[in-house]
């Protein structure tokens, strides 16, 4: 194919800043692991309320967390992003569009990446919340009624950290599927990992060297999340489910 | 005797060249077999190569890889040769050449030593300066005048390495964005995110033309480098470099490029009928005189 193969690019040194081009692959490592860790909190605390509301027995509580749900599960990811940054900025009041534009370029591009995938993310954890919940033996609900709690403490002490518990396996892969996401966020010009991939590209034109090297980082970070997952599964594993003893 | 001889031996070695320089080609002998060529264009770069409204690709540069279509049908004697259009971008360009997906691009693509080391390049088909575009009561007249701003190109451009160095050296401080093609760069500067948008001149006036009001906007600055346009082809390749050289070379020598400029930059074009008024650089004829493929850098 003619392809003329030079890892030593790796090492070679970038042409602005004094660094080389691998660090600016680890700049863009730090800035995926950042902004998914950041998302993932976000999805985790609003995907749990969502999931709670949607299994709530009231209509509309339910229904907003429905409709939550759907709105964000079923836009494309890309399509996300873009209304959060390029269209929400235009239907805010002229001023607050405005100085949120004049925000440092890289800020304005973190805050809708990370808003975006928090949302996104948390639709998708608030189906796995609810699927715990429903997934456990009616008398749990009942048993803590008769004991006295009300609905919110029956959730909060019986029904939520019993459906956490259950749910860890399924998580681990919107945990793993996250980070793989965040790779959308490279359009709209933020220097994540995958970006930084591409632009090694541009600036040597060694396409196979750089894409390996992207592809390895993104394999190291889903080892290590998933080897500490297993290490929660381990930790939380309800004894007499799934196999726990 | 002696005279017929060597004419009758020249004869043979010319035909023995020809048929070698036709099979070396892995490009050419691709062609033939499959009766396709393969070519890359871009979605967005004016005047260059583009979507018109009914999403035909047009252009500068389309229309001079349409000749090397041409002369390649007629090198190869085919009757018939069927062309696949692939549209690329900045930053896939040069993987799609290299693995075959595309036989040869033309759109806006600078040759530079760099990108040697990869692919080749044919004869320069345009010569650029980078410059800035800005709204035209911005106060910006100048690159010093973007000292603290917000700044967009577009990624895996020249511009964006120009930029980020002259950010280095002169410390302005600018923040700059990197967009990902010339629509989002200019959609990033009409909205108000960056005050100006460094990128090759004619791009430039290319994307005035797509501006919902042309007026508001002007092209400002000394220009930060001087770039030849080339099409990109694989490398070691020479027979298939040497048809497209010749196609290239062979209209800019006859004339004919002087009648597909001013189509392209002196006349109003899609989609919005402006006219670029991009007048004929010294460059630019120079070129047109002695066609090459020097790289500036």
């Amino acid at each position: 194919m003619g392809y003329h193969w030079n890892w030593a690019v790796l090492l070679a040194s970038a042409p602005s800043g004094g660094v080389t081009y691998l660090d600016w692959l680890l700049s863009g490592l730090k800035l995926t692991v950042t902004l998914s860790l950041s998302s993932w909190l976000m999805a985790l605390l609003l995907g749990s309320i969502m999931g709670v509301l949607r299994t709530v027995p009231n209509r509309w509580l339910s229904g907003i967390a429905t409709a939550y749900v759907e709105i964000f599960r079923n836009i494309p990811l890309l399509v996300q992003l873009f209304i959060w940054y390029f269209v929400l900025p235009e239907l805010l009041p002229s001023g607050i569009g405005t100085a949120f534009k004049q925000l440092d370029p890289m800020l304005q591009q973190f805050l809708s990446a990370w808003i975006c995938l928090g949302f996104f993310t948390s639709a998708r954890v608030c189906e796995q919340v609810r699927a715990g919940i429903e997934s456990l033996p009616r008398g749990q609900m009942n048993a803590a009624l008769a004991l006295g709690f009300t609905l919110p403490q029956s959730y909060r002490f019986v029904l939520v950290p019993m459906a956490l518990r259950l749910i860890v396996p399924p998580l681990t892969s919107e945990f793993l599927n996250i980070f793989k996401n965040s790779a959308v966020c490279s359009t709209i010009g933020l220097l994540e990992l995958a970006a930084q991939g591409r632009q090694l590209v541009d600036y040597t034109a060694q396409a196979y060297e750089s894409f390996i090297a992207v592809t390895l980082l993104y394999v190291l970070i889903n080892v290590v999340v998933m080897v500490a997952m297993r290490k929660v599964e381990e930790r939380t594993r309800v004894p007499g489910y799934m196999g726990g003893k | 005797m002696r005279t017929s001889h060597l004419i009758a031996t020249a004869i043979a070695a010319s035909m023995l060249a020809l048929s070698a320089s036709a099979q070396e080609s892995a490009t050419l002998k691709k062609i033939k077999d499959s009766g396709t060529i393969s070519l890359g264009h871009r979605e967005s770069s004016i005047p260059f190569s583009y979507y018109n409204d009914k999403q035909q690709v047009i252009g500068y540069s389309h229309e001079l890889m349409l000749k090397v279509v041409d002369a390649v049908k007629a090198e190869l004697k085919l009757a018939k040769l069927d062309t696949k259009l692939m549209p690329v971008t900045s930053q896939n360009r040069i993987p799609l050449v290299q693995n075959g997906t595309v036989d040869i691009e033309c759109g806006s693509t600078t040759n530079n030593t760099e990108r040697q080391k990869q692919v080749a390049f044919s004869n320069t088909i345009f010569i650029i300066g980078t410059r800035l575009m800005t709204k035209k009561d911005s106060g910006i007249k100048d690159f010093p005048d973007l000292a603290g701003k917000n700044v967009v190109t577009t990624a895996g451009t020249t511009s964006e390495r120009l930029l980020r160095k002259l950010n280095e050296d002169k410390k302005l401080n600018m923040n700059i964005i990197s967009a990902k093609d010339h629509g989002e760069s200019f959609l990033t500067l009409e909205t108000g995110r960056a005050v100006a948008f460094m990128m090759d001149d004619a791009l430039l006036y290319g994307e005035m033309a797509k501006a919902k009001r042309a007026s508001d906007w002007a092209v400002v600055g000394t220009p930060q480098s001087r770039e030849a346009y080339g099409c990109m082809l694989r490398k070691d390749d020479p027979g298939f470099k040497k048809i497209v050289d010749n196609t290239i070379a062979k209209t800019m020598t006859s004339g004919e490029v002087e009648r597909i400029y001013n189509k392209w930059f002196m006349n109003s074009i899609p989609p919005k009928g402006l006219n670029l008024n991009f007048v004929l650089s010294e460059d630019m004829k120079a070129l047109f005189k002695n066609p090459n493929d020097k790289a500036f850098e």
